[in-house]
């Protein structure tokens, strides 16, 4: 490849060894397996992989710059579009960090709502992670029925939101809307069938021996070389060390639910299969949670200034009309500061760097987008592996490229 | 030096112990400590914090562009401490023509991808560092980016 641009295989891999069993191989950018735009650089000997070197930000957009411009409410917007199988992971995670420098009391209905929809967004990547994952191995029919749960859980984020994916429905402050009339007994219905639904994934393929085949033992790695490397989530999990923010940083009253984190000691492409299931069925039974304990109450911050008023109270009070028009056209000022929020996101750490120089508009957003993290350690990972087993490994890592390269 | 509601951070004492002139300020607030570390002695206060204090966790390095403060970046560095259930911030600043600073890899493999962003998208070099090329941009791009004196709009001709 000789693009402008691009770097060259020698410079990512080095000078090669010649050999009558050495191969380059270049995978990607768009290759069916990477899950987007990653493209690999392989050295192999024989089977194999003697050296892989990743070559990210094919889907590079500049969302960090362009932060910079916008007011704080705005910006919620381009947090969507970060990781767009957990959008309102990214969504939530923002507004946590902003709310965080406004010191702004967020009312227990919006705190819950918002962990209900965290957690079925949670669902939604893992869903979409299972059934590519199944589909790279060759497992076809997992992805159907993993996509057919997928399609309930987007009705609900329209019903929500009136987006399917790029929600933008947590808001600084709380919500964006009331949550629609009716949503219980739509959430009811998905979440009461759910479990037998898992199930369905696990008969076809937790027992099954072509399966296990392809990832017992694949893709290992050590701890120490994982918390180097920066990896987190579900992998770190797999690998036995129980670190997960909503448990050791408990934000947005995670605190007041009952949920295990799972955890094996295998640490290979089959252990993270089994925490990524398990974690659905811990999300089910958060969403089950939020929904049967659901406070009343507002569902956005008593603060006029940074909350939008009722669209009744605009109509008929001149104040609350003044306050809807400075909100919108200047946005609100956020005092002098800087805070680092973290929350789990589906694929691990999700943290983002805000800082604020006490105007309307951020002055520097830096999203530790866990997908970067965990991609950096793709090298140790395959490096003296089969070929075969590369996609296995990669796969594993859940791994979405708008979150990578920003 | 430590000075304010640092002196009550039993963290920062512990480094100021390690090495005296190392901590050049820093402050606790909204529940996250942040220290400003002496650039020249970075590689040696994290090494120290890595392996003596259990920050076995680098989160993430970002730098911050300060324009037209000199010396204008601040690199950021977000550790984490599994054991202790702990986060901190350290700072750094860098200026000059051609801002550098040393590099934190021989302590993190994983600060390798995150100092390659910094020097891709804020033009700071990392001394030290194995293989010190833009990671998100193309090879042949002009200029950083998210420095604030870049423009949004447009390019000048």
């Amino acid at each position: 490849m000789s693009e402008p641009g691009v770097p060259a295989m020698d410079v990512l891999l080095g000078e090669a060894q010649a050999g009558p069993r050495r191969m380059l191989l270049n995978l990607g950018p768009q290759h069916p397996s990477t899950h987007g735009v990653l493209r690999l650089a392989v050295e192999l000997d024989g089977e194999t992989v003697v050296k892989c070197a990743p070559d990210i930000g094919y889907l590079h957009t500049g969302i960090e710059k362009e932060f910079e411009v916008k007011t704080y409410q705005q910006a919620v917007t381009l947090t969507d579009r970060v990781d767009y199988l957990a959008p309102l992971s990214n969504n939530l995670c923002y507004c946590l960090a902003v709310e965080k420098l406004l010191d702004l009391e967020i009312p227990p209905r919006a705190q819950w709502t918002r962990v209900m929809l965290t957690e079925l967004t949670r669902l939604n990547s893992h869903l979409v992670w299972l059934g590519t994952h199944a589909l790279d191995i060759g497992a076809m029919s997992v992805f159907l029925y993993c996509f057919r749960e997928r399609e309930d859980i987007l009705r609900i984020f329209e019903m929500f939101s009136g987006q399917r994916m790029m929600t933008s429905y947590f808001r600084i402050g709380g919500l964006a809307l009331e949550p629609p009339r009716g949503w219980q007994n739509r959430v009811k219905t998905f979440i009461a069938g759910f479990p037998s639904k898992v199930d369905e994934y696990e008969d076809l393929l937790t027992e099954n021996r072509i399966w296990k085949g392809r990832t017992v033992g694949v893709g290992k790695l050590a701890l120490e070389d994982m918390l180097d490397l920066g990896i987190t989530g579900p992998m770190l999990r797999a690998a036995g060390l129980k670190m997960d923010a909503r448990k050791d940083a408990p934000y947005s009253s995670y605190d007041k639910f009952d949920f295990e984190v799972p955890t094996r000691a295998e640490n290979d492409v089959y252990a993270r299969y089994l925490v990524r299931v398990q974690e659905m069925r811990q999300s089910a039974r958060i969403v089950t949670q939020a929904l049967e304990g659901m406070p009343s109450g507002d569902w956005k911050a008593a603060d006029q200034h940074v909350s939008l008023p009722d669209r009744e109270k605009m109509k008929t009070q001149m104040e609350a009309l003044i306050y809807h028009f400075k909100i919108v056209t200047e946005g609100f000022r956020v005092p002098e500061g800087e805070v680092y929020q973290v929350i789990e996101s589906p694929r691990g750490e999700l943290g983002y760097y805000v800082v604020s120089d006490g105007t309307a508009k951020p002055y520097r957003v830096h999203m530790r987008t866990p997908s970067f993290g965990n991609l950096q350690a793709t090298a140790a990972m395959v490096e003296g592996n089969l070929i075969a087993d590369l996609i296995a490994s990669i796969g594993s890592m859940d791994f979405v490229l708008g979150d990578t390269d920003r | 030096m430590i000075t304010g509601n640092l002196s009550e951070q039993p963290l920062a004492a512990e480094i100021e112990a390690f090495d005296a002139a190392a901590i050049l300020g820093g402050k606790f607030d909204r529940s996250e400590l942040t220290l400003e570390i002496a650039p020249a002695k970075i590689a040696s206060v994290c090494g120290f914090l890595k392996h003596e204090l259990k920050f076995v966790r680098l989160s993430g390095i970002t730098a911050v562009d300060r324009y037209p403060a000199d010396p204008r970046f601040e690199i950021v560095y977000h550790l984490h401490s599994v054991e202790r259930n702990q986060r901190l911030r350290l700072k750094c600043r860098v200026g000059g023509e051609q801002p550098e600073i040393d590099s934190v890899t021989s302590v993190w493999r994983g600060a390798n991808w995150y100092e390659r962003e910094v020097f891709d998208l804020f033009g700071v070099r990392f001394a030290g560092h194995p293989d010190l090329r833009r990671i998100l941009l193309p090879d042949d791009w002009e200029g950083a980016p998210l420095r604030k004196d870049y423009p949004i709009t447009g390019f000048r001709v």
